[in-house]
């Protein structure tokens, strides 16, 4: 691995091991992660059951009937991790449709006025720039976004709703996402996507890879939200995706 | 011949469609689920010529009562519920025929938490993500999504055995139906954030003793006890979670992550539970007391290693011959063979693993036979 930044290796028992490249939040780390699991997986490495990428390290699972942690942290070490070249430095942007405000953001003037502008003002910063995908956790589908102004930094509600509709778009203090299936939770709700990002039966389950950027374009009006949900209803959506 | 359908009459306390588990799917935050005591599943499954990885059912505490439209090979194994065909007991960890119309039930938990009940051809419910296995919070897999209900209506997969074919019980060196001790050691090896933990916080650990909480379920089991010393705090930057994984938060007591956990979790976690033992804690009750003693990873694997060779020599014991083509055995484990033209003839069957191969040779006649054995997806 010519890499300036040498991975920690960490045991996690006898099926898994951590390889770490950090300890904080951290694009440029991100990317050695997402680089490193790349990089795994093109060498399609004995007995690597699956990789899991987050914030700074990747869960690397594997089979001890396979192979074993001092050799697959030796096979590690060993990959050339640029071999990917310009291919592997490609982003993915995905596009997020969201219809701002209104029932389907109700809390969109609490955001605007604890960050004394307008709520027209609040949607162009919120979809005025790619958010990372750090990772994907805490629920099926959920992504782990990095890149919110400092200026839509909110509070959570003092009181979690009990359900928030799926799609729905929001705000918790640092951070911004979208909830991919009805869940209750205290994020301030400025929108909604009629996007499913999480369908069980499809295979990935899930239109964002960690590793990928996110950008939500504001839709016009309800109509346009009900056409592309009967759109993804009927499988005739397709999401815009772009490369960088 | 009646479609070999099972009725649940009554579906007991929380009984759930389970296999190994769902992997390839935790970097979209698909938890791995799937039997929380896998190697009971899996014998379950040799008994009645399954392979391991087939669907059954997962019986806690109080079973459930389930009708067999067809005559169905089936087999219990892991905790003793009591059960009984027509009201008649029948043993455990031994393969049993259910004549058409029976009743499957169950009485008290005699010993241990979880049964797990296999049938000839597995529980046949869609795949989701290339397993069967029931995500019951995340509402997806196994029967609908959820646990089982009455009026459910299960269907057996195609079994290639018939009941006489295979040896109906274990080979007589297995205990074939074990004591759960409430009282037990837990092999651990330490990391990945062992770290963030003090000197006296790690000897915490390893030298108390710990109490399963009553709030612990299918996602990890709480532990009540001394609390466990962090240097610097217990929050650290999300990072994935294992089975077995001792995550130690802010409360100074150790939760023990299981089958239905986050891919992903932000607590510092000490150590992890050597995979040989999670079956140990799927059969703990509430109030159970539990050690934990250090091992290394090295040791670990080994121990893998045993569990495997074990599982192995039943199979054989048993008489299960997958395809009636070869087994590999080799010191370093067991492998899925393929033949010439691709076909799997061979296969430990627990993870959808990419790709491996491995030399292999035999002595026939005197004469040496080098096989290179390629391992692929199962």
């Amino acid at each position: 691995m010519r890499e300036e930044r040498q991975p920690v290796f960490l045991p996690s028992g006898d099926r898994a091991m951590v390889v770490e490249f950090g300890s904080e939040i951290d694009p440029e780390v991100n990317a050695l992660v997402h680089r490193a699991t790349a990089a795994i997986e093109r060498a399609e490495l004995d007995g690597v059951v699956e990789l899991v990428p987050t914030y700074r390290s990747l869960m690397l699972h594997f089979d001890p009937s396979l192979t074993r942690y001092d050799a697959l942290q030796q096979a590690i070490l060993d990959l050339d991790m640029d071999e990917g070249g310009a291919a592997g430095n490609q982003r993915r942007v995905v596009e997020i449709p969201t219809l701002y405000g209104g029932e389907y953001g109700p809390d969109i003037g609490f955001v605007a006025e604890n960050a004394g502008m307008s709520e027209s003002e609040v949607i162009e910063i919120h979809s005025g720039s790619d958010y990372l995908v750090y990772a994907m956790g805490f629920s099926p589908g959920f992504p782990y976004l990095g890149g919110l102004d400092p200026r839509l930094n909110t509070p959570r509600l003092t009181t979690p709703r009990t359900l928030i509709p799926g799609g729905s778009v929001g705000i918790a203090e640092t951070q911004t996402g979208a909830y991919p299936v009805a869940s209750p939770g205290g994020w301030q709700l400025i929108g909604r996507t009629p996007l499913k990002l999480f369908e069980p039966e499809s295979d990935p389950p899930a239109i964002i890879n960690a590793g990928d950027r996110v950008r939500f374009v504001p839709l016009a009006n309800e109509d346009a939200f009900l056409e592309i949900e009967n759109q993804v209803q009927d499988g005739s959506y397709s999401v815009a995706i772009r490369q960088v | 011949m009646a479609t070999p359908t099972l009725e649940i009459v009554s579906p007991g306390l929380l009984t759930t469609v389970q296999d190994l588990g769902r992997f390839g799917y935790q970097r979209y935050g698909i938890p791995v689920c799937g039997a929380l005591d896998s190697v009971s599943l899996r014998i379950a499954n040799i008994l009645v010529g399954n392979r391991d990885h087939l669907a059954g059912l997962e019986i806690t505490a109080i079973g459930p009562a389930i009708r067999f439209a067809a005559d169905t090979t089936i087999a219990v194994v892991g905790a003793n519920l009591e059960p009984a065909l027509d009201g008649v007991p029948i043993p455990g960890w031994e393969s049993v025929n259910a004549p058409a119309g029976s009743t499957l039930s169950f009485g008290s938990p005699r010993d241990g938490l979880r049964a797990y009940l296999a049938v000839a051809g597995g529980i046949d419910v869609p795949m989701v993500m290339n397993s069967r296995a029931t995500d019951i919070k995340g509402g997806f897999g196994g029967f609908e999504g959820r646990a089982l209900m009455p009026g459910d209506i299960l269907s057996a997969g195609y079994s290639h055995y018939s009941s006489t074919s295979l040896s109906s019980s274990l080979p007589p060196d297995i205990s074939r139906q074990p004591t759960y001790e409430q009282r037990f050691t837990l092999r651990v090896a330490l990391g990945p954030q062992n770290d963030s933990f003090s000197e006296a916080g790690v000897s915490t650990l390893l030298g108390s003793e710990y109490t399963v909480s009553n709030d612990t379920d299918r996602t990890g089991c709480r532990l009540e006890g001394p609390i466990i010393e962090h240097i610097s705090g217990a929050d650290i930057v999300s990072d994935g979670t294992a089975l077995g994984s001792v995550q130690v938060p802010g409360s100074g007591n150790p939760i023990v992550l299981l089958a239905d956990r986050g891919t992903t979790g932000g607590y510092t976690k000490i150590a992890t539970v050597v995979s040989a033992d999670i079956g140990l804690l799927a059969q703990a009750m509430p109030g159970a007391k539990i050690r934990f003693e250090e091992v290394s990873v090295e040791e670990a694997h080994a121990i893998y290693m045993n569990q495997e060779l074990m599982i192995a020599d039943l199979k054989a014991h048993v008489g299960l011959d997958l395809t009636g083509a070869i087994s590999v055995r080799s010191e370093s484990g067991v492998f899925t063979a393929l033949d010439s033209e691709g076909r799997i003839i061979a296969s430990p069957d627990v993870y959808p693993t990419r790709r491996a191969t491995r030399q292999v040779s035999a002595t026939v006649g005197g004469e040496r036979f080098d096989f290179e054995i390629e391992v692929a997806t199962a």
